[in-house]
């Protein structure tokens, strides 16, 4: 058995950090599919923040970690409800499809 | 009084121009009227002149007064210019009088007329300067208004062309005139003309080097000024634009290129003649310049067909008989005889003019004839200007030229016997083709195709009144004035405005000289007539046996196509290799467009960035975002 430290916790993190970012990029598809990686994102924060919190014995990451999740779920509700009215204007919400900021 | 002989046809420039839109009548008075006033004062400082030795300089303006260059505006009344004052304005107003008449179907009167009154403005600057640059600001100026005239008629491409020669080989000329008076000023120090003539006999025996030659400076400076002299009198080598220039309107040819702008030449040489007596050199090239001159354009005007170009030869020959008249040191006959070809020279043109007026604009002298019962007081004033310019007894041409030649014998050197030889030789060369001109014109019998000879008429009042006053002029010039001006006291008439530093010596000329003349003079009349009336077959037998040399002659010994092989194709080629390789190839290419089509590639690349894709956003900024904090892991 290995025991399980603050570095696993970061690699952890760092993991599904990269995963989100990757995912924001890498997808074609759904924009959706972006709000989540975002999602993901944060979450990655959060369990830095928490695993920091741990380590050094100090509350206010914690704390920080539950402010985030709030605002994430605030901005998750935004964010769909955009996505939401531009797919009633457009009809789809496939990313290659979303360029009219083309130069 | 003389600052109105000077000003008004300036104002006539600018009134007439701006008065275009009031119609055209009150332009053409405005102008014609200041210049007739105009003249009328030159003829009233002229008389007081000649009666109260009321000379003077009057100073307009002072122009440039920088360390101790100093040029002033200024009006210099002396004999010489007095007699210039004279020949311009009088032409001038009664050219003036004949354009509303011959212009009468033209649209753009008010320009001509400015145009005119602009010439005579630059020509009277020009003659009453006192100074080396004032005297360059009116010849720039006459020559200006040469390009504008010849090139009045700007649809016409022929026209444009005649002009722009016009103007670039007067540059040639100007450019000779420009380094001699940019040589005076460096070894005189000053450029006004007393202090210049002072200054020349301690100079005399000065030498320089010029480009690796030891040069004698006043012989240089006599040389570079007679270029300048050589451009504007159309002399040989520099003569070849004058002919064209006769693509200008008539009355154009009769101010400008007969009777006033290029005597111009003459007038430098003559105001000059306390340079030129310094250097004998200098004087003998401009009498062996003025001889081939005389003789080449009379030559050259035997076998001419366009009525107006025969003229213009004619005018070219007779300046070369002012100039070795100049370079045989007779600057005083040079003037008379500048005097009274100014009349007798005007009065062909504009009878010319008068001619192809009625004629619907026919200038070939092959198409015309049997004219002199229709057009009857243009016939009359063609005669009598063509008395006058052969030098037919008691006109007045007779006394000028004749006084030419014997002066030219009179200076006892070779080139003067030389000079009074070609002058004689040229003289019945001269009555020859005049009388072609006559006799092919308004003899013989009538040759025009396109015009009935029903429809020919004479001209009206306005271009019969200058012809008018002209024949007057042609006949008496030379038997009134010659007292004044070659009389026994001429020395006394000019005063300083002429320095002669060898007196003529007072004997008689041999009786058969003064004889000669006269006689050829009348005896090339019945001889023309048989030839040109009578019995042209001689002729036509002559041109076909002695082709080469008629052709040698019609195509005016080859200058024309000689200038255009060694200056103008060369200079074309030049240009043409500059313009392709130089400027569009390297300016061009690197410069302005170069430029642009890189910001164009630039920016082309940069909008290829702006996919519009939300991904390509974030992995940019990610990749950003990488790069700084890897710089900053790095170099903290």
């Amino acid at each position: 058995m290995i025991e399980v430290g603050l570095g696993h916790y970061l690699t952890f993190g760092a993991i599904i950090f990269s995963i989100g970012t990757l995912g924001i990029f890498v997808n074609r598809k759904n924009v959706i599919v972006i709000l989540m990686s975002i999602e993901l994102i944060l979450l990655a924060v959060n369990i830095n923040l928490v695993s920091f919190s741990i380590y050094l014995e100090d509350i206010t990451g914690q704390i920080f970690t539950m402010l985030i999740l709030t605002v994430a779920a605030a901005e998750a509700a935004i964010g769909l409800a955009i996505i939401v009215s531009y797919y009633r204007n457009k009809g789809s919400v496939r990313v290659e499809e979303i360029n009219e900021m083309k130069g | 009084m003389e600052y109105a002989a000077i000003f008004l046809p300036l104002f006539g420039t600018i009134a007439g121009y701006l008065s275009r839109y009031l119609g055209d009548i009150i332009s053409q008075l405005l102008t014609t009227a200041s210049v007739c006033l105009s003249a009328v004062l030159s003829i009233v400082i002229f008389y007081n002149g000649i009666t109260h030795d009321s000379y003077g300089n009057y100073l307009i303006y002072e122009w440039i007064s920088s360390g101790n260059f100093q040029a002033n505006w200024s009006i210099n009344i002396d004999p010489l210019s007095s007699i210039m004052l004279i020949v311009v304005t009088l032409v001038s107003a009664l050219v003036h009088i004949y354009s509303i008449g011959y212009m009468s179907h033209d649209p753009n009167k008010p320009r001509f007329m400015s145009y005119l009154s602009l010439f005579t403005f630059s020509m009277l600057v020009l003659v009453v300067s006192d100074n080396f640059l004032q005297l360059f600001f009116g010849w720039e100026g006459v020559g200006l208004s040469s390009y504008l005239l010849i090139g009045f008629w700007y649809k016409k491409d022929s026209a444009n062309k005649a002009a722009i020669k016009a103007f670039i080989v007067n540059r040639v000329g100007d450019f000779g005139f420009a380094i001699g008076i940019f040589l005076i000023f460096l070894f005189f120090g000053t450029l006004n003309y007393n202090e210049v003539f002072q200054l020349v006999p301690s100079f005399s025996e000065k030498t320089i080097n010029f480009i690796g030659f030891d040069t004698n400076l006043i012989t240089l400076v006599c040389l570079f000024l007679f270029v300048g002299a050589m451009g504007k009198s159309a002399q040989f080598f520099l003569h070849t634009w004058l002919p064209d220039a006769m693509e200008g309107p008539t009355p154009v040819s009769a101010l400008i290129h007969a009777a006033t702008m290029v005597t111009a030449g003459v007038f430098l040489v003559v105001r000059c003649s306390p340079i030129f007596e310094y250097s004998q050199f200098a004087l003998n090239f401009v009498a062996i310049i003025g001889m081939i001159t005389a003789f080449f354009a009379a030559t050259v005007a035997i076998v001419q067909n366009d009525i107006k170009k025969i003229i213009a030869y004619s005018t070219c020959s007779q300046l070369g008989y002012m100039f070795f008249a100049a370079g045989v040191g007779a600057y005083h006959v040079a003037i008379f005889h500048l005097f009274t070809h100014a009349f007798f020279k005007a009065l062909l043109f504009l009878g010319s003019g008068s001619v192809i007026h009625s004629m619907n604009n026919e200038q070939d002298i092959r198409n015309m004839g049997n004219l002199w019962k229709k057009m009857p007081f243009t016939w009359i004033s063609m005669i009598v200007g063509t008395l006058a310019l052969t030098g037919f007894p008691l006109l007045s041409g007779y006394y000028s030229k004749d006084a030419i030649i014997e002066f030219a014998y009179l200076s006892h050197t070779n080139v003067g016997y030389f000079a009074a030889a070609v002058g004689i030789i040229t003289a019945l060369l001269t009555a020859i083709y005049s009388w072609r001109l006559i006799f092919k014109t308004f003899h013989g019998k009538f040759n025009n195709e396109k015009l009935s000879r029903a429809d020919i008429h004479e001209s009206g009042f306005s271009i019969t009144l200058p012809l008018a006053v002209l024949i007057l002029g042609s006949v008496f010039s030379g038997f009134l004035f010659k007292d004044y001006l070659i009389g026994h006291h001429y020395v006394e008439f000019w005063g300083s405005s002429i320095l002669l530093l060898k007196q003529f010596s007072h004997e008689q000329v041999p009786s058969w000289l003064l004889y000669l003349t006269p006689f050829l003079v009348t005896f090339s009349i019945p001889l023309s007539y048989y030839l040109f009336v009578k019995n042209v077959k001689i002729l036509e037998q002559i041109k076909l046996r002695h082709k080469k040399i008629y052709k040698f002659l019609i195509n005016k010994w080859y200058f024309d196509e000689i200038y255009d092989f060694i200056f103008i194709k060369p200079i074309k080629l030049i240009g043409l290799f500059f313009w392709r390789s130089g400027d569009i190839k390297t300016i061009d290419r690197f410069g302005p467009d170069g430029i642009s089509k890189l910001v164009k590639i630039i920016s082309n690349k940069a909008t290829k960035l702006q996919s519009g894709y939300i991904f390509d956003y974030a992995f940019i900024m990610l990749l950003g975002f990488s790069l700084l904090l890897t710089f900053f892991i790095i170099y903290k």
